[in-house]
C-alpha cells in the first residue's frame, strides 16, 4: 500500500473536515432557532444585533456538541469562532452536571474538558474575549442551506390569488415591449418568477388557480426546462412539497441570472411604477441578480450559459485561481533507447528525440507557472515497478502516433457479447493490458487483453515453502492453476455503475447501487475494502492519476474524497442541488471535477475542499467528463446530447460540439489532447478536432473578465469523422499509450 | 419565447375507479368518492415521483429501457420495500381489451402447474458475457466487415443521389443537416460558398480484390448452370448489406446481359437476370435509386419484348414477363415519386404500345401484364374500357382462318390473362346480379367468360368472408413444404381427388406480388388451417395458391363442374426458387358438395415439372391441414 509520508498533515486534513461538518451544522441550528423575522430578512440583518445573537447559537451549539461526547468538535469550533474558554465555561458545567447528576462519568468528563480547555487556550494564546467575529456568521451563512420550514413559510406571504396570472402577464407585455437588446437577458427572469409564483400558489392551497398558472404559462418556458416543468406539474399540493428534492432546491438555492446594469434598472422602474410588490417580493426572496456593467448580452449568450437547475454560477464562484498546470515529473534516468530500436531506425533519429523532448523535456525542465507546488498534496512515494512503467510509458510515447485532422486514430472496438442488457461501467488499465466491466447483476469481470494471463497469487500455505531469496520469487508466488483469461469479483449487491483500476494495476475500485466504494485485489481477486459513507447508490468513482486517493459520488449530492488506507473520507464536497452523475480528477490531482444531475459541473480543490469553479450550460444530467492531458481544458458530455468544451483556468465555456443524437457517456482525450473522442448511446463514435475548436475561440479581456464568451457555430468543421457501431452503444473510450483508441460496450441484439 | 409548444403533459391521474377497485380488493368496501379523488392524487404524485428516479437507474445502467429492476430500486431510494417478484422478461405482453366504454390494459398471468415445470427440462444455461474485439475503423476509415454496420446507410445513400453537391467525408454523414438556429442562416450561406469552391469528389470506385473476387463469383453464380450456387448466390444479394459499393457493376452487368440475351433469344439467362434484380430489390441495405436507368429498360425490356426464346411456341416466356411485371409494380411503388414519376412513366409506355394496332401478341400480353400488376385502379381505368376492342381482336384470331400458331397461342394467353385480372375487379366493382346477357353487351366476346369467372369469384369472396369470422390457426412453416403427391393429381381417382379452388387475389390474404423489401420477414409459407366440421372420413380441403397464367385452362373447366382445388403455378413456371410469399388456405368444406367431385382440374399444361416439384407437393406430416387428405 502506497504510504504518505506526511503523517501529520494527514491529521490536519481530517480534522478540517470535521470543521467542515461542524459548520454545516451550526448553520442549520442557527436558522432553525432564530426568529422567522430574521431570515425573511434575509442577510441583511445589521452585524451587531445579530452577533450577539448568534453567540447564543454558538454556545448552543457547543452545548450540543458536549452533550454528545463530540469533545473535539468542540474544540476545533471554539477556535474557529474564536470564543475564550471562560465564555462558555460556566454553562457548559451547568449543563453538563445537570444532564449527568451522579454518574461516576462526571469527573472524567470534567476532566476531559479540562483538558480541551488548556489545548484550546495553548492552540489561541489571545483569544479575543466575548466578540464573535462576524466571519463566522459569514461563512455559516454564505452557503446557506436553511431548514425546510423557514424556506417554506417565506412563501406564508401572498397576495390575491387570482392576480398572478395578470401580474405575470404585465411583465411578460413589459418585457416583450422593452429594446431587443434588452429582451433577451430579462426574459431570464420568467422561469424563475415562474416557478415561485406556482411553488406559492400550491402552498397556499390555491390547487385549482396553480393548474390554471400552470397551463397557462408553461409553453413559455425555454424547452430545456422541461424536465423540471414535469416535476413542478406534478406537484399539486402543499403535501408534496415536503420532501420532494427539487422542490427543496428551488428554494433554499436562489436562482442566479446574470443581467446587465441596464437591463437590471429597467426591470426595477417598472416594477416600482407599477408597484407590482408580488414579483418584486419574489426578485428580492429567491432571485440572486447578477448585475455586471457592460453591454446586454444576446440570446444566443443566455442560452449557452443556462439550463441548470439553479441558474447560472455567480461570476465571483469563479474568480478563484486554478492551478491547472501538471506537476514536474520525478527525475527517471531513462535507459537510453535499447540496441533493437537504434537498430530499427536509423533514420529515424532526429525524428526520435523530438517526441521524447515534448512528452518529457518541457515538462520537467523548468515548472509550469501555472502548476500548483509540488508537495500541495502529498502523493505517494514512486515504487520502483513505478518507475518501470513510466519508462514503459516513456518508450511507448516515442511511438505515439502524432494525430490530427489528417491522421486519425485507428478505433479497437471491445463488444461485450451476452451481457443482455447488463454492462454499465468500464474501464481500461492506463496501459490497456485490462479490461474491468461493471454488470447489473453486481459482478464486476477483470479480462485480460494481451496473451498474459490473469493469476492469482498462492495461497499463504504455499507462500511460505517458497524460498524468498530466488530471482524469479515474483514469478513464483504466482498460482499457475488460476491462470485465466477473466476473473469475477462477487462483492456488490447492487448494479456496480461506476469502475477505476488504480495506476499502478494493482488495485481495482468499484462503486454501486449498494452504497459502498469497494477495492479489489488484482492480485488476490478478492476485496480488500468496503467503503461506507454513501448510503445511496454511487454512480461513479475514480482513482486519482497518482493513485492512492479516489473520488466518489452519487444520489446523496455529496462528492467524497478518500485514501485507500483510511475507511472514512478525507473530503466531502457539498454544493450540488441533484446527483453526481460522473466525478473526475484533474491530471495534476489537485483538484476533483463532478458532474451532476442538477446540470452544472463543479471544480473541487482538493486541499481545501473548496469549490472553485461552477459551470453551467448543459440543459441535461452530466453523464462523461474528461480533462485534456494539459489540465487546461475539460470536455463535458451530458443527456442533452452536446459535448461542451470548457477552459478550466478562466472558468469558460469555449466549444460546444453538436452532433450526436443521444446521450454521451464517453469521453477521451487523445495523448497529446489533439483530437477528443466521443461515444454515446445512438451507437456511434465521433472525433472532434480539439486544437482547431481551442484555437478558434477569442478570448479578449473583456469576455475573459464577464464570461460572456460568443461561441461559433462550427461543430460541423470540428467533427473529423463518425463511426457507427452494429447497435452497440458507447460506454467507454481509451487512448492507448500509442494513440490507438480502444472503445467498449455492450452488444444490444 | 419557447422555441416549441409543449404538448400538456403530466395532468394525468389515476382515475379514481381504480382506486375504489384498489380498495375492494383488500376489503375497503365503500370509499367515498371525495376519498376517491384524493386518494389518486395523491397515488399519481407518488408514482410519477417513483418513476423519475426509476429513470435515474436507467441511465446509469445506459439503457433505453425502463426495467422493473429499475423501478425496484427506486423504491429502495425512498426506503420502500420493492415489489419482489416482478422480473421482466425482455417482453412484457400486455394485452389491450374494451368493452362497456372502458378501455383496459392488462397483463395476463396464466395459471401454471408446478408439475409442468417441475417436469420440463431445464432451459439451457445462457452463454457467459464474452468479450470481442474488432477494427471500428482503420485510420479514419471503416473496414467492411460484418461486425461493423453496413458502410453506407440507405439515408447516406439516397442523400448521396438526391443531392450529389454535398461533399461528404469518410466516415461523417449528414452535414449540417442536424443543426438549426441562429446560426442556421450564416451556415447555410457558408455551404453554399463551399459546394461552389469544391465540387464533388469525383468518386472512384475501385473494388478491393476481395470485392472483385466475389462480384466474379456471384456473377457466374448467378448465370451458371448448377442451381443450388445459383440460389446461394441470390441469397447473398439479397441479405449482404455491404453490396454498394459492387451495386454499379452489378446493374451494369444486368443490363448489358439483357441486351445480349434478348437479341440471342435466351430465354434461361433472362430469367436469371431478373431473379438477380429481384434479389437487389429485396436487399433492404441498397438504395437503388442511382441505377433505376439501367435496371428499369432491362426489366421493361423482359416484360414487352417482341421476341424472348427460340421457339415462342413451345417455351414458357410468359412466366418471366409475369415475373418482370411483378418486379416492375414492385420498383414502380418503390422508388416512384413526384419528381420522378416512374409509375406514370411506365403506364403510358405499356398504354401506348398497347393500344398499337400492329402490336403483336407476345408484346400484346406483356403491355396487359405489367399494366394489371400495378393495381386495381389501373385495371379499372385502363384495361376494363378496352376489354370489349380486345375481345374483338381475339375473337378474330381464334375464330377465323389459321394464321400462324404463334398467334393462336398468344391471343389464348392474352384472353387469360385478362380474365383472370378483369374477373377479380369486375366483382368487386361491378353490382350484382351478374347477366351473361349484360356482360356481353358491356364487354363484348369476352363477356360471357368474365361473367363465369366473377360468379366464381364472387362465391370464393363469400366463402372467404366465412371463413375469416372462424377462429384461425395460423402455423408459420419454411417454405415450400406443401406437396401434392403427384399420383393424387394424376390418377385423379373418383372420391379422393383433391380439388382446388382459386381464391381471387383481391379479397384474399394472398399477395400475388412478390415481397416487397416492406415485407422483410423471410418467404415464409403461412397456412391457414381451418378446423374440421366433420370426421376425417368426409373432409377434403382446398388448396388455393393463386396465379397468374394458368386461368385459361381453368375457365374452360369451371363450366362443367366446381372445382375446389385449383393447382395454379405461381407465374414463374421456370423461376421455382424465388417465388414470392403466398399463403395456402386449407379448408374444410361439407362432404357433400365435393365427395362426387371428380375434377382431375390439374391441366396438365398449366403446371411444369418444376412448379409440382418444387411448390404442390402434400406432405402429410408437415401441416395438420394435410393430415385430413380423407383416404377413401
Amino acid at each position: 500500500m502506497a504510504a504518505v509520508q506526511d503523517g501529520q498533515h494527514n491529521l490536519e486534513v481530517e480534522k478540517d473536515i470535521k470543521t467542515e461538518i461542524t459548520n454545516d451544522g451550526s448553520g442549520n441550528i442557527n436558522a432553525n432557532s432564530s426568529s422567522p423575522g430574521s431570515t425573511s430578512s434575509g442577510g441583511k440583518s445589521k452585524s451587531p444585533a445579530g452577533s450577539g445573537e448568534d453567540q447564543q447559537t454558538l454556545l448552543a451549539v457547543l452545548q450540543f456538541l458536549k452533550r454528545n461526547k463530540l469533545t473535539e468538535s468542540v474544540d476545533i469550533l471554539r477556535r474557529e469562532a474564536g470564543l475564550s474558554a471562560d465564555a462558555d465555561d460556566s454553562p457548559v458545567s451547568e449543563s453538563a452536571g445537570a444532564g449527568s447528576g451522579g454518574v461516576p462519568n462526571v469527573g472524567a468528563d470534567g476532566g476531559d474538558a479540562n483538558s480541551l480547555l488548556s489545548r484550546v487556550s495553548i492552540a489561541t494564546p489571545v483569544a479575543p474575549p466575548a466578540t464573535a467575529p462576524p466571519k463566522v456568521v459569514a461563512a455559516s451563512g454564505g452557503e446557506d442551506q436553511p431548514d425546510v420550514n423557514v424556506v417554506l413559510s417565506a412563501y406564508s406571504q401572498q397576495g390575491d390569488p387570482v392576480m398572478y396570472p395578470l401580474y405575470y402577464n404585465g411583465l411578460k407585455k413589459f418585457i416583450e415591449s422593452v429594446l431587443d437588446c434588452h429582451r433577451a437577458e430579462l426574459s431570464q427572469v420568467f422561469y424563475p418568477l415562474f416557478v415561485h409564483m406556482y411553488l406559492e400558489l400550491v402552498y397556499n392551497n390555491h390547487e385549482n388557480e396553480a393548474k390554471q398558472f400552470f397551463e397557462k404559462f408553461s409553453g413559455d418556458q425555454e424547452c430545456y426546462y422541461e424536465e423540471d416543468l414535469r416535476i413542478l406539474s406534478s406537484m399539486s399540493k402543499k403535501e408534496h412539497m415536503k420532501g420532494n428534492e427539487t422542490m427543496l432546491d428551488f428554494r433554499t438555492s436562489k436562482f442566479v441570472l446574470r443581467i446587465s446594469r441596464d437591463s437590471y434598472q429597467l426591470l426595477k422602474r417598472h416594477l416600482q411604477e407599477r408597484q407590482n410588490n408580488q414579483i418584486w417580493n419574489i426578485i428580492q426572496e429567491h432571485l440572486y441578480i447578477d448585475i455586471f456593467d457592460g453591454m446586454p448580452r444576446s440570446k444566443s449568450q443566455i442560452d449557452a450559459m443556462s439550463g441548470s437547475l439553479a441558474g447560472e454560477g455567480k461570476r465571483d464562484a469563479n474568480k478563484a485561481k486554478v492551478f491547472y498546470g501538471l506537476l514536474k515529473e520525478p527525475e527517471i534516468e531513462v535507459p537510453l533507447d535499447d540496441e533493437d530500436e537504434e537498430a530499427e531506425n536509423e533514420e529515424g533519429k532526429p525524428k526520435k528525440k523530438k517526441p521524447k523532448k515534448d512528452s518529457m523535456g518541457s515538462k520537467s525542465k523548468k515548472q509550469d507557472p501555472n502548476a500548483p507546488q509540488q508537495a500541495r498534496i502529498p502523493l505517494p512515494e514512486l515504487k520502483d515497478s513505478d518507475k518501470l512503467d513510466k519508462i514503459m510509458n516513456m518508450k511507448e510515447a516515442t511511438k505515439k502516433i502524432r494525430l490530427g485532422p489528417d491522421n486519425l486514430p485507428s478505433i479497437c472496438f471491445y463488444s461485450f457479447l451476452n451481457a443482455y442488457q447488463g454492462l454499465t461501467a468500464v474501464d481500461f488499465t492506463d496501459d490497456s493490458s485490462l479490461i474491468a466491466g461493471g454488470f447489473a447483476d453486481s459482478t464486476v469481470r477483470v479480462w485480460s487483453v494481451t496473451p498474459k494471463k490473469l493469476r492469482r497469487v498462492k495461497s499463504a500455505a504455499d507462500l511460505s515453502n517458497i524460498d524468498k531469496e530466488s530471482d524469479d520469487v515474483l514469478e513464483r508466488i504466482m498460482d499457475e492453476k488460476t491462470a485465466s483469461e477473466s476473473k469475477i469479483l462477487y462483492g456488490h449487491s447492487g448494479p456496480v455503475y461506476g469502475i477505476s483500476f488504480s495506476p499502478d494495476r494493482n488495485y481495482l475500485l468499484s462503486s454501486s447501487e449498494d452504497g459502498t466504494v469497494r477495492l479489489w485485489s488484482l492480485q488476490t481477486f478478492t476485496c480488500l475494502v468496503g467503503y461506507k459513507g454513501h448510503n445511496y447508490p454511487v454512480w461513479d468513482t475514480q482513482f486519482s492519476p497518482y493513485g492512492y486517493y479516489f473520488i466518489s459520488g452519487g444520489h446523496d449530492r455529496v462528492a467524497r474524497l478518500w485514501a485507500t488506507d483510511h475507511y472514512q473520507p478525507l473530503r466531502m464536497f457539498a454544493g450540488h442541488l441533484a446527483d453526481i452523475t460522473c466525478t473526475r480528477f484533474h491530471p495534476n490531482a489537485n483538484y476533483v471535477a463532478t458532474g451532476s444531475a442538477d446540470r452544472t459541473i463543479r471544480l473541487w480543490d482538493v486541499l481545501t475542499g473548496n469549490c472553485v469553479r461552477i459551470l453551467t450550460g448543459h440543459k441535461g444530467p452530466i453523464h462523461s467528463l474528461a480533462f485534456s492531458p494539459n489540465g487546461k481544458f475539460m470536455a463535458s458530455g451530458a443527456t442533452d446530447s452536446r459535448v461542451l468544451l470548457w477552459d478550466v483556468g478562466h472558468g469558460l465555456m469555449v466549444g460546444e460540439l453538436k452532433g450526436h443524437t443521444d446521450t454521451i457517456y464517453a469521453l477521451k482525450f487523445s495523448r497529446d489532447g489533439e483530437i477528443l473522442a466521443s461515444g454515446s448511446m445512438d451507437n456511434t463514435v465521433k472525433l472532434w478536432d480539439t486544437l482547431k475548436a481551442f484555437d478558434d475561440v477569442e478570448l479578449d479581456d473583456f469576455t475573459a473578465a464577464t464570461g460572456h464568451i460568443h461561441l461559433p457555430e462550427n461543430s460541423q468543421e470540428l467533427l473529423l469523422g463518425t463511426y457507427m457501431t452494429k447497435s452497440t452503444p458507447v460506454i467507454h473510450l481509451h487512448f492507448t499509450r500509442r494513440n490507438l483508441l480502444l472503445a467498449a460496450g455492450a452488444y444490444n441484439p | 419565447m419557447a422555441e416549441e409548444r409543449r404538448p400538456k403533459q403530466c395532468t394525468v391521474v389515476l382515475p379514481t375507479e381504480s382506486m375504489k377497485a384498489m380498495a375492494e380488493s383488500i376489503g375497503v368496501g365503500q370509499l367515498q368518492e371525495e376519498s376517491c379523488a384524493a386518494l389518486s392524487e395523491e397515488v399519481s404524485y407518488r408514482i410519477k415521483e417513483i418513476a423519475q428516479d426509476a429513470l435515474k437507474f436507467m441511465h446509469h445502467g445506459k439503457r433505453c429501457k425502463l426495467t422493473t429492476s429499475d423501478i425496484d430500486h427506486a423504491l429502495k431510494l425512498k426506503n420502500v420495500e420493492p415489489l419482489y417478484g416482478f422480473q421482466s422478461q425482455e417482453f412484457i405482453p400486455f394485452r389491450f381489451a374494451s368493452g362497456g366504454g372502458r378501455e383496459l390494459h392488462f397483463y395476463e398471468e396464466n395459471e401454471v402447474d408446478l408439475s409442468d415445470i417441475i417436469n420440463t427440462p431445464l432451459p439451457r444455461v445462457p452463454l457467459d458475457v464474452s468479450l470481442k474485439a474488432h477494427w471500428l475503423s482503420i485510420e479514419g476509415v471503416q473496414p467492411a466487415i460484418p461486425e461493423n454496420p453496413p458502410p453506407a446507410p440507405k439515408e447516406q445513400q439516397k442523400t448521396e443521389s438526391t443531392e450529389p453537391l454535398k461533399a461528404v467525408k469518410p466516415g461523417q454523414e449528414e452535414e449540417g443537416s442536424i443543426q438549426k438556429g441562429q446560426g442556421a442562416t450564416s451556415a447555410e450561406a457558408k455551404g453554399k460558398k463551399d459546394g461552389l469552391m469544391r465540387m464533388k469528389p469525383r468518386s472512384t470506385h475501385e473494388l478491393s480484390v476481395e470485392q472483385q473476387l466475389y462480384y466474379k463469383e456471384i456473377t457466374e453464380a448467378c448465370v451458371g448452370s448448377c442451381e443450388a450456387k445459383r440460389a446461394e448466390a441470390l441469397q447473398s444479394i439479397a441479405t449482404d448489406p455491404g453490396l454498394y459499393q459492387m451495386l454499379p457493376r452489378f446493374s451494369t452487368f444486368i443490363s448489358e446481359g439483357v441486351r445480349v440475351n434478348v437479341v440471342q433469344n435466351n430465354l434461361a439467362l433472362l430469367i436469371y437476370l431478373m431473379r438477380m434484380v429481384k434479389a437487389l430489390m429485396d436487399n433492404p441495405t441498397l438504395y437503388l435509386e442511382k441505377y433505376l436507368h439501367e435496371l428499369i429498360p432491362a426489366v421493361v425490356t423482359c416484360i414487352v419484348s417482341k421476341q424472348l426464346c427460340l421457339r415462342p411456341d413451345v417455351d414458357n416466356h410468359w412466366a418471366l414477363r409475369d415475373f418482370a411485371a411483378r418486379l416492375m409494380a414492385q420498383s414502380c411503388k418503390t422508388f416512384s415519386t413526384t419528381t420522378n414519376n416512374i409509375q406514370s412513366r411506365i403506364t403510358k409506355t405499356f398504354t401506348k404500345s398497347w393500344l398499337d394496332d400492329k402490336t403483336q401478341w407476345t408484346t400484346r400480353y406483356g403491355c396487359i401484364a405489367g399494366l394489371s400488376e400495378l393495381g386495381p385502379d389501373v385495371i379499372k381505368t385502363l384495361i376494363l374500357p378496352r376489354l370489349t376492342v380486345e375481345g374483338a381482336r381475339i375473337k378474330a384470331v381464334s375464330d377465323g382462318p389459321v394464321v400462324s400458331n404463334i398467334d393462336k397461342i398468344g391471343a389464348d394467353h392474352v384472353q387469360s390473362l385478362l380474365l383472370k385480372h378483369c374477373a377479380s375487379v369486375i366483382a368487386k366493382t361491378r353490382p350484382l346480379p351478374d347477366n351473361v346477357e349484360q356482360y356481353r353487351a358491356d364487354y363484348g366476346y369476352l363477356g360471357p367468360m368474365l361473367c363465369s369467372h366473377v360468379v366464381k369469384a364472387r362465391a370464393q369472396a363469400a366463402l372467404q368472408a366465412q371463413q375469416v369470422n372462424r377462429t384461425t390457426l395460423t402455423i408459420t412453416q419454411p417454405r415450400t413444404t406443401l406437396t401434392v403427391s403427384q399420383s393424387g393429381i394424376g390418377g385423379s381417382g373418383g372420391s379422393r381427388t383433391p380439388s382446388i379452388i382459386k381464391v381471387p387475389s383481391s379479397l384474399t390474404l394472398m399477395s400475388t406480388r412478390p415481397g416487397t423489401p416492406t415485407q422483410p420477414s423471410p418467404p415464409a409459407t403461412k397456412y391457414i388451417v381451418m378446423a374440421t366440421s366433420s370426421g376425417a372420413s368426409s373432409t377434403q380441403q382446398v388448396i388455393t395458391r393463386t396465379s397468374s397464367s394458368v386461368t385459361s385452362t381453368v375457365a374452360s373447366a369451371t363450366s362443367t363442374l366446381q372445382p375446389l382445388v385449383k393447382l395454379e403455378s405461381g407465374g414463374a413456371g421456370g423461376l421455382g426458387g424465388s417465388r414470392p410469399l403466398q399463403k395456402y388456405i386449407v379448408v374444410s368444406l361439407p362432404s357433400s358438395s365435393s365427395l362426387e367431385s371428380k375434377s382431375g382440374v390439374l391441366p396438365p399444361s398449366s403446371a411444369s415439372p418444376i412448379l409440382l416439384e418444387a411448390g404442390m407437393k402434400m406432405d402429410c406430416s408437415d401441416s395438420p391441414g394435410a393430415s385430413t387428405q380423407s383416404p377413401h
